[in-house]
């Protein structure tokens, strides 16, 4: 009976798999088309990784999503961090109401985060922009940083930082040697979640950038002639890379799957 | 003996919770220092408020004779053994136990003193009458700091010299070459001696072993501290704090953690390190045995308040109060009136006793240890009864004997059997009395 | 030794000593009030202002009774929903009977499945759904603009949401409840219903969260599959982009963050099961 359950239960599996990966396969593949077309097979063809490097545009807004998500991850990780140290000393009272706060942008529809940020530029009369856009992605990446970092905090025993200042750190000293070694996978996650939701970012991306910023959603997105199979190449080589990097942290990470 | 310590009316409450009523307290150097009382009794607070993570409400902590609330907790020359003892996970034994001496870096050495002897200058120099001294003053200053930033500075100058004679060495002389060599030699040797960071290391690791061997432990520097035992533990925890020579070495219940053969080895050991390294040592727990075993003087306290100050002979053969008789040792509490000076009455007989001072028929508490018991053929004292449980503690019988007013617990090594009619008898040394609590 | 004044500036400077930790937390107090809670406020004032002649603001619901009244806007919203909901139900019938099996396997398979299944959702989620446009030129153009090509496209993009945490809620369930339960004489179907059910509600609850809420908002989804379908988010795009017409936007947000409140409300009145974890040994 076990094998039987197996069997259909690793079919279902098989067949979710395929509807995940099937566009995926599609995009890979027709990127090494030759011809121009997304539906029909031309041949193979390095045309399109070409095409895609010689685009000035493109390029720039790949460049510029990346920017935009290294500084913003960055910014947000280090603010973000550090306020999940000091909540975790303050007040229970205070502690909720933040937490609570917090977490408004993660509820929030993404379109009302924007139409918000939007409005309070335009009353600073503040340019839409980089500038701009990098301030919201801080916006919405922050709140992601704290609640991954924040229960990691909260779940330390809070006599190391006592033991830390009582063999002479200051209180900086202590978080640094006392804290920080013991959250540093909660912020490497946090880093790793903040980097994808800016790199990914659409929506508060587009109602944010003014008329001069761009990232590669806002780039699809207003493409005036339909999608170019650049794209396809473009979006393999992301492939490629987010698969290299997570096989990298899977190897790196295997041993804890053994022990159980 | 030298006061060290001071606590002056302190105070503290969280929010609506008063947790000291006001303590006053005096330690001295060299003292084994125990705060003992049940949980809830404010001792671990107390504790907290000389190692500075907490603040009290109001009073005063003086630590020869200053005040030191200002001072944060990582500038007291106190260094804590916490209850769970809250090594770095992350850190091997070794550099748990070197953390201490790696906070007082070099670095940050030389920053605290060049802060302090500018602060020091800068008195001086304020006082200064004219500006010559004052000028002196700030050369004398620059001239302390460059010798702290660079403590090779009067090595540096005598090579400088040594190097300067080879020069000036006459080359036409057939000892030359020897008197160079000499020369270079003794340049050698003193480069030998200069600081550098190697040796300074050196120190440190140095430091480290002779503390992991002050408390068994060589041989254990690499390992990582989640696989040692508790009582492994708690001696990292002890080393990691006695390595940087506090004045005051405050301890959380350390030994809570471990059984009881283990808890009698390590008391033993710590009352030998304290002996051994003169420091004062301030220990909160709320067994009474360890209490009476490591101390130089327990302090007694519920709810906030201190009941009693003093030796453990004193303490156990003298309580204060009922409270102290009952946490300290096993009692008999009897209610009896003190008739007069060493005359007591409890049960309708009057006993000839030892205490005096009290008022005149004051209804008082009296204490029997039950050690001072015994059990006596029926009739032979006024106090009779008929035994009601018989329990086997190793050391001795644990029998109760029942009478008309009560139950009297007696340790005996004589056994007695259940319900046998018997008499229990005592010295007149062997009454205690106490102010009603 | 010390009386009086001295003893008094003492004091007084010990009121004023602060904690050193609370510093750490204002940058992002700051970022919080000015970028979170302003931009919220100002949305809400948006919606109810209006500029009279040019100069002066006065309070007014009309873009609200304006909403209300336009039958079409009233069909957007109540598609926008209807079409979230289809694809949180789907996402639902797939995804938990996913998590479910996953559980069952070796957990170095169940690393790698999962890893598998949310892998995707590094890929940006324009160009995800610009494939499922290239698939379905491909099959059947006429698909594309229907409902039926919005919600696979839905479902693709949200299904990684429904199934992580319902994922990390049955995985955390304590093995030796099933033993328990199957101790006490339970199938393996009753201990189904009765223990792995109401136990992993939670993260249902949190999956469907997860996936109403972007899915009744996105502005991608209907551009792309739909033939540029006016849905709610597309709605509120046009009016701030075409028309400039910011309080009518602002209004049309407010509305649709009430309903979506309300839902998330309703969800965690719901959930009152307390999660049983496994003990995991440091």
């Amino acid at each position: 009976m076990k094998k039987h359950n197996n069997l259909l239960s690793g079919i279902f599996i098989f067949l979710v798999l395929l509807f995940v990966y099937a566009p995926i396969f599609s995009l890979v593949l027709f990127s090494f088309n030759a011809n121009r077309s997304l539906t029909t097979w031309g041949g193979f063809s390095f045309e399109w990784y070409g095409e895609l490097f010689r685009s000035r545009e493109i390029m720039n807004a790949v460049v510029w999503t990346f920017i935009i998500a290294i500084l913003a991850t960055i910014i947000s990780v280090i603010v973000g961090t550090f306020a999940a140290i000091g909540l975790s000393k303050n007040k229970k009272l205070f502690r909720n109401v933040v937490i609570n706060l917090n977490n408004i942008p993660i509820v929030n529809p993404e379109i009302v985060t924007a139409i918000g940020l939007l409005l309070l530029f335009q009353s600073l009369k503040l340019q839409g922009g980089y500038g701009t856009m990098l301030l919201a992605h801080i916006a919405f990446c922050t709140p992601y940083v704290i609640i991954t970092v924040y229960p990691k905090v909260k779940s330390l025993d809070p006599s190391l930082i006592e033991a830390a200042q009582d063999l002479g750190a200051t209180p900086m000293r202590a978080i640094y040697y006392a804290v920080f070694p013991q959250i540093k996978v909660a912020i490497f996650a946090a880093a790793a979640i903040a980097f994808t939701m800016s790199f990914d970012d659409f929506v508060i991306s587009y109602f944010t950038a003014g008329s001069t910023g761009t990232n590669i959603s806002i780039y699809l997105y207003t493409l005036k002639r339909g999608i170019p199979p650049t794209i396809n190449a473009l979006s393999t080589i992301m492939i490629l890379v987010v698969t290299i990097v997570v096989t990298l942290n899977f190897i790196l990470t295997r041993k804890q799957y053994k022990e159980v | 003996m030298k006061k060290l310590i001071e606590l002056r009316n302190v105070t503290k409450a969280f929010g609506e919770n008063v947790v000291l009523k006001g303590i006053d307290l005096e330690i001295y150097e060299n003292e084994f220092v125990t705060l003992l009382g049940p949980s809830g009794c404010g001792k671990t607070t107390t504790l907290r408020i000389i190692g500075g993570f907490v603040d009290p409400s109001s009073g005063e902590v003086l630590l020869n004779e200053k005040n030191i609330l200002d001072i944060p907790a990582h500038k007291r020359p106190t260094n804590t053994v916490f209850q769970r003892y809250a090594l770095f996970p992350h850190l091997d034994v070794f550099e748990n136990v070197a953390f201490g001496l790696r906070m007082h870096s070099n670095k940050a050495n030389i920053k605290i003193q060049t802060e302090k002897l500018k602060e020091d200058y800068q008195i001086r120099i304020d006082h200064a009458q004219d500006s010559t001294t004052k000028k002196k003053l700030k050369l004398e200053l620059n001239k302390e700091i460059e010798l702290i930033k660079d403590p090779n500075i009067h090595l540096k100058l005598k090579i400088d010299k040594l190097k300067n004679k080879i020069k000036t060495l006459d080359k036409t002389n057939p000892e030359f070459e020897t008197q160079k060599q000499k020369l270079q030699e003794q340049i050698k040797a003193i480069k030998n001696d200069f600081e550098t960071p190697k040796v300074r290391e050196k120190r440190l690791t140095d430091k480290v072993m002779k503390y992991l061997a002050m408390v068994n432990l060589q041989g254990y520097e690499r390992r990582s501290v989640h696989k040692l035992s508790g009582g492994q533990q708690q001696r990292v925890a002890i080393a990691r704090a006695l390595i940087n020579e506090p004045k005051v070495l405050l301890l959380d219940e350390p030994l809570a953690a471990l059984d009881l053969k283990l808890r009698q080895e390590m008391q033993y050991e710590l009352k030998e390190i304290q002996r051994n390294a003169g420091i004062t040592f301030i220990y909160v727990t709320h067994d009474q045995e360890e209490a009476l075993t490591m101390s130089d003087k327990i302090v007694v306290m519920n709810e906030g308040e201190i009941q009693q100050v003093g030796k453990p002979e004193d303490i156990y053969n003298e309580p204060i109060n009922t409270f102290v008789a009952k946490f300290i040792g096993e009692s008999n509490i009897i209610e009896g009136i003190m008739i007069d000076d060493y005359l007591v009455e409890f049960d309708g007989v009057k006993y000839p006793c030892v205490d005096y001072g009290f008022k005149r028929n004051e209804i008082v508490d009296i204490v029997l240890r039950p050690e001072d018991l015994d059990i006596v053929p029926q009739g032979t004292t006024p106090i009779s009864g008929v035994v009601d449980s018989v329990a086997f503690k190793g050391v001795h019988y644990e029998i109760d004997v029942k009478t008309n007013t009560r139950i009297y617990t007696v340790h005996t090594t004589d056994y007695q059997p259940e319900g046998k009619k018997v008499s229990v008898s005592f010295e007149k040394e062997d009454l205690h009395v106490m102010e009603k609590w | 030794m010390f009386h009086g004044p001295l003893q008094t500036s003492v004091r007084e400077k010990r009121k004023v000593k602060v904690k050193p930790y609370t510093f750490l937390g204002i940058p992002y107090y700051v970022l919080l009030s000015s970028l979170i809670i302003i931009p919220l406020l100002l949305i809400i004032v948006y919606a109810v202002t209006i500029q009279e002649q040019g100069l002066y603001y006065k309070f007014t619901l009309i873009y609200f009774r304006q909403f209300f009244n336009e039958h079409e806007f009233v069909k957007v919203m109540a598609d926008s929903i209807v079409l979230a909901l289809m694809t949180t139900l789907i996402c639902l019938f797939i995804g938990y009977p996913l998590a479910y099996f996953i559980t069952k396997r070796k957990p170095i398979t169940q690393a790698i499945l999962v890893l598998l299944i949310t892998a995707p959702m590094w890929v940006n989620m324009l160009i995800r759904t610009v494939a499922w446009k290239q698939i379905f030129d491909m099959i059947n153009p006429r698909l594309l603009g229907t409902d039926f090509a919005i919600i696979v496209g839905m479902v693709y993009v949200f299904l990684p949401f429904m199934v992580l945490p319902i994922y990390t809620v049955l995985s955390k369930i304590d093995p030796l409840l099933y033993e328990a339960s199957a101790d006490l004489g339970g199938s393996n179907l009753k201990t189904f219903r009765k223990v792995t059910l109401p136990l992993s509600i939670s993260g249902v609850l949190s999956g469907i969260t997860m996936v109403l809420l972007p899915a009744a908002t996105t502005m991608v989804i209907p551009r792309y599959l739909g033939q540029n379908r006016v849905l709610i988010g597309t709605l509120i795009e046009r009016k701030f982009y075409d028309s400039g017409n910011w309080g009518y936007g602002a209004a049309i947000a407010i509305i649709l963050s009430l309903i979506i409140m309300v839902m998330v409300l309703f969800t965690k009145k719901l959930d009152r099961n307390k999660e049983v974890e496994r003990d995991e040994k440091a």
